[in-house]
C-alpha cells in the first residue's frame, strides 16, 4: 500500500524510510483520521517529513503521486459511499417525504435513484473538463441551481484539500532558499570542536570525587571550560560587482562573529594581494601585509573567502593586473600561496551556482581553490563547513 | 481521547491530525516553527484537554540526557560516608529521579514536554533514543528497570537551532507550526479577547501584518507580541483613531515597544518616518 509514494519520496530527496511507511500504515488501521484526503495529507506529511525545509518538496511529490488518483476520482462513475448518501437523503428529504418513498420501495431502492440521480447530475455538469486540479473553478460551486452538486460535500472537500498541497504554502522555506542570519549561524555550527583550554575555573566532579577517594580527604580538582576552539580567518570582498550581495554578506558576517570567538576579518577588492585591510574608509592608509597575515595566524585557523569572482581574468593571472594599484605579484600566486599555508579554505561565492561557468575569471578561481567553491544559500555554507571540518 | 483544540487554544486542522496520530500511537510530536506561535502552549493544552497532568522538563545548553532518566549524587554519599550516616549504605538514598522517569511512574497518562531540545548538545536525542522508543531504562546503580506502565504522550520542542539526528527524527511525528493567517489570527484574538471590538482588532491586524511586511526587520512580530500589544492597547483605552491614522510621518504604530523588539528595528522605523516627513 502506497509503496510507490514511499518510493517517489525517496526519489525527491526526502529521507522516509520503513520505519515512517509502518507507522503511517499503524495510523491508517488504528484510525487516526477520517476517510478524507486532506486528513491523509496531513498525517502523511506528519509521518514523512522532519524539516520545514522539505515541506515544498513533499507538497509536489503529493501532488504528483496522488493527482492522477484524486481527478479520476471524479470524472468516473464511482461507488459513492452510502454514508454520504444517507446524509444527502436525511438533510434534503422531509420525513414525509422519506415515508412517502420509503412506501415505494426499500431502503436500497431509494438508495439506488439517488445514486443514478447524483451521477447523471454529474456528467451533466463537467462537460468533460475535468473536476479538480487543473482550472482551478468546481463545477459545483459555481452552478447553484443544482443542490446535488453542493451537497456531495466529499468532493468540494477533495478539491479543498487538493489546494492545500496545491497552494505550496512552504515554498519559501525550501533549503536552497537564501539566507538569514539564524539559519547562517545554524549552518555555522557545523564548524564547532569543543576543547578545554585556558585557565582551570571550572570544578571537575569526577576527578574530585576521584582524589576524595583515593585520599580519604576532600580533594578538589578544577579544569577548564569548554569551548569552541575553532579558528576562523574571513577574507570579505568588497565594492563594484559585490555591492548587490551587501544584506547577504552582512548576515554572514554577523552571524559569524556571533558564532566564533576566534574570528579574525579582511577586506580585500576582487582578488587577493599583497595587502588587505581591516576598516573600508581607511583601506589606503591602514594595510596588513598579506604576508604578515600568512606568518601571524598558525595553520590550524579555517579560511573562508566571500566574493563574487567576477573580474578580468588579468587581474588573477597577470602582476600588474589590479584595479587599484600595481601589484608586484599576480593574485593567483597569492591566492596559492593562502592555499598552502591554510589547509581547510573554502571560497563561498554569492552569485547563483549556475552562472559560475560563464564566467572565465570565477573557473579561474574555482581552480585555484581545488574546487572547493560554494554558492552562498544554506545547503553551500554547509557542504563548505563540512569541507571545512574534514580532516586535512 | 481526540484533540480538537481547546477554549483558549485555536488549532488548525493539520494540526489536530499529527496531535491524534501521536496521542493514539503514543509517539512524540516533535514540534517547530517560528517563536511565539505557541509550540510550548500546545503541550499545555493537549494537557488540558485529556485532562492529564503536565510533566516539562526544560532543557538548556548544559542539559544532559541522564538528567531526564536519574541523577546519582556521588557527592552527598561521599560525605555521609564520612560523617558516619546510616543512609550510606542504601544507593537508593542517593538516586534522585528525573522527570522522564517522573512520567513513567505517573499513576496517570501524563504529557511530557521536552521543551526546546535544540538547545541542548548535538547528542542529547540520540541519547534519549532508547529510552523514547522503549519508554524504559536501567538504573545501573540499583539494577532495576524502569518502564512506563503506559507510554506518556511526549510533545517535543525545537527551535531549529541545531539540527536534530536522522534516527531520532524518524521516530517522531512532525508539525511545523506556520505563522497564522489572517483569518486563523482573528480567531486567535477571538479566543484570548472575547469582548474586543471587531474595528479595534481589524485595524490592529492590518498594522501588525503591515509591521510583518516592512523588509529588513530583524525580528519580525509574531503572535504572542500581537496578544500583548492589544493588551497594552485595551489597557491604556487607546483612542480608534490613532489606530486609523495612516499619516506617513507617524509610520511608527503607537505602544510599538510590544512589536518591536530590537532596536535597530525601531530606528528603522523612525528612519521611515523620518523619509516619509521630508517627502512630504
Amino acid at each position: 500500500m502506497f509503496l510507490n509514494f514511499l518510493d517517489e519520496l525517496r526519489a525527491a530527496g526526502i529521507p522516509a524510510s520503513l520505519k515512517e511507511h509502518l507507522m503511517l500504515l499503524e495510523a491508517l488501521e488504528r484510525e487516526v483520521i477520517g476517510k478524507s484526503p486532506e486528513e491523509f495529507y496531513y498525517l502523511s506529511r506528519a509521518v514523512f517529513v522532519k524539516d520545514e525545509g522539505l515541506l515544498d518538496r513533499f507538497d509536489q511529490v503529493f501532488n504528483k503521486v496522488f493527482k492522477g488518483i484524486l481527478s479520476e476520482y471524479g470524472t468516473q462513475p464511482v461507488e459513492i459511499p452510502s454514508d454520504w448518501l444517507k446524509a444527502v437523503a436525511e438533510k434534503f428529504l422531509t420525513p414525509e417525504e422519506m415515508e412517502a418513498i420509503k412506501s415505494l420501495g426499500s431502503w436500497e431502492e431509494i438508495m439506488d435513484t439517488l445514486k443514478k440521480r447524483l451521477e447523471e447530475q454529474q456528467e451533466r455538469h463537467e462537460g468533460g473538463s475535468k473536476w479538480i486540479g487543473t482550472g482551478g473553478t468546481s463545477p459545483f460551486g459555481n452552478n447553484g441551481y443544482n443542490p446535488e452538486g453542493v451537497r456531495i460535500g466529499g468532493e468540494s472537500k477533495h478539491k479543498r484539500a487538493l489546494k492545500v498541497w496545491e497552494k505550496r504554502e512552504f515554498q519559501n522555506l525550501d533549503n536552497t532558499r537564501e539566507l538569514g542570519t539564524r539559519n547562517i549561524k545554524v549552518a555555522l555550527r557545523r564548524l564547532r570542536k569543543f576543547a578545554r583550554e585556558g585557565a582551570a575555573e571550572e570544578l571537575d566532579i569526577k576527578a574530585t570525587i576521584d582524589g576524595t577517594a583515593r585520599q580519604g580527604w576532600l580533594d578538589i580538582q578544577m579544569r577548564p571550560e569548554r569551548r569552541n576552539a575553532i579558528k576562523v580567518l574571513l577574507f570579505l570582498d568588497v565594492g563594484g560587482s559585490m555591492d548587490p550581495f551587501v544584506k547577504l554578506v552582512e548576515e554572514l558576517f554577523s552571524a559569524a562573529t556571533a558564532e566564533f570567538k576566534n574570528l579574525e576579518f579582511f577586506y580585500f577588492h576582487n582578488c587577493l594581494y599583497e595587502g588587505v585591510w581591516k576598516d573600508n574608509r581607511r583601506r589606503f592608509s591602514e594595510r596588513t601585509m598579506t604576508w604578515e597575515l600568512l606568518h601571524k595566524f598558525p595553520h590550524d585557523y579555517k579560511v573562508v573567502f566571500v566574493g563574487d569572482a567576477a573580474m578580468s581574468p588579468y587581474e588573477i593571472s597577470h602582476p600588474g593586473g589590479s584595479v587599484e594599484h600595481f601589484n608586484e605579484e599576480a593574485g593567483a600566486v597569492w591566492l596559492q600561496r593562502v592555499a598552502n599555508t591554510y589547509p581547510a579554505a573554502v571560497w563561498l561565492n554569492p552569485t547563483p551556482e549556475q552562472h559560475w561557468t560563464y564566467s572565465q575569471s570565477t573557473k579561474i578561481i574555482k581552480d585555484l581553490m581545488n574546487d572547493r567553491m560554494y554558492p552562498l544559500t544554506l545547503d553551500g555554507l554547509d557542504e563548505a563547513m563540512r569541507e571545512l571540518t574534514r580532516k586535512h | 481521547m481526540r484533540f480538537q483544540g481547546t477554549k483558549s487554544y485555536v488549532a488548525t486542522d493539520d494540526l489536530k491530525v499529527a496531535v491524534n496520530a501521536a496521542v493514539t500511537l503514543r509517539r512524540p510530536l516533535l514540534v517547530k516553527g517560528e517563536p511565539g506561535t505557541g509550540k510550548t502552549v500546545l503541550a499545555e493544552e493537549i494537557a488540558k484537554a485529556l485532562n492529564a497532568p503536565l510533566i516539562t522538563w526544560n532543557i538548556k545548553s548544559t542539559t544532559k540526557a541522564h538528567q531526564g532518566l536519574y541523577e546519582y549524587d556521588a557527592v552527598a554519599r561521599l560525605r555521609d560516608g564520612q560523617l558516619g550516616d546510616e543512609r550510606v549504605h542504601d544507593i537508593r538514598n542517593y538516586i534522585k529521579k528525573g522527570k522522564l522517569w517522573e512520567a513513567f511512574e505517573s499513576p496517570q497518562l501524563p504529557v511530557l514536554l521536552i521543551d526546546e531540545i535544540d538547545k541542548a548538545d548535538i547528542e542529547f536525542p540520540n541519547d534519549l533514543l532508547q529510552e523514547l522508543d522503549r519508554m524504559s531504562f536501567d538504573v545501573y546503580e540499583t539494577q532495576e528497570t524502569v518502564a512506563a506502565k503506559d507510554r506518556p504522550i511526549v510533545v517535543i520542542t525545537s527551535n531549529n537551532e541545531k539540527e536534530l539526528p536522522d534516527a531520532f527524527l524518524r521516530r517522531c511525528f512532525f508539525h511545523y507550526i506556520k505563522f497564522p493567517d489572517r483569518d486563523t489570527m482573528q480567531s486567535i484574538i477571538d479566543v484570548h479577547f472575547p469582548g474586543i471590538q471587531k474595528i479595534l482588532v481589524s485595524k490592529a491586524l492590518d498594522i501588525f501584518y503591515d509591521v510583518r511586511e516592512v523588509p529588513g526587520l530583524k525580528k519580525k512580530p509574531s503572535t504572542s507580541e500581537l496578544l500583548d500589544w492589544l493588551k497594552l492597547l485595551l489597557a491604556e483605552d487607546m483612542p480608534l483613531d490613532v489606530l486609523q491614522n495612516k499619516d506617513p510621518t507617524k509610520a511608527i504604530p503607537p505602544l510599538h515597544g510590544a512589536l518591536l523588539k530590537n532596536e535597530q528595528d525601531v530606528m528603522l522605523f523612525e528612519r521611515l518616518a523620518f523619509m516619509a516627513r521630508r517627502q512630504g
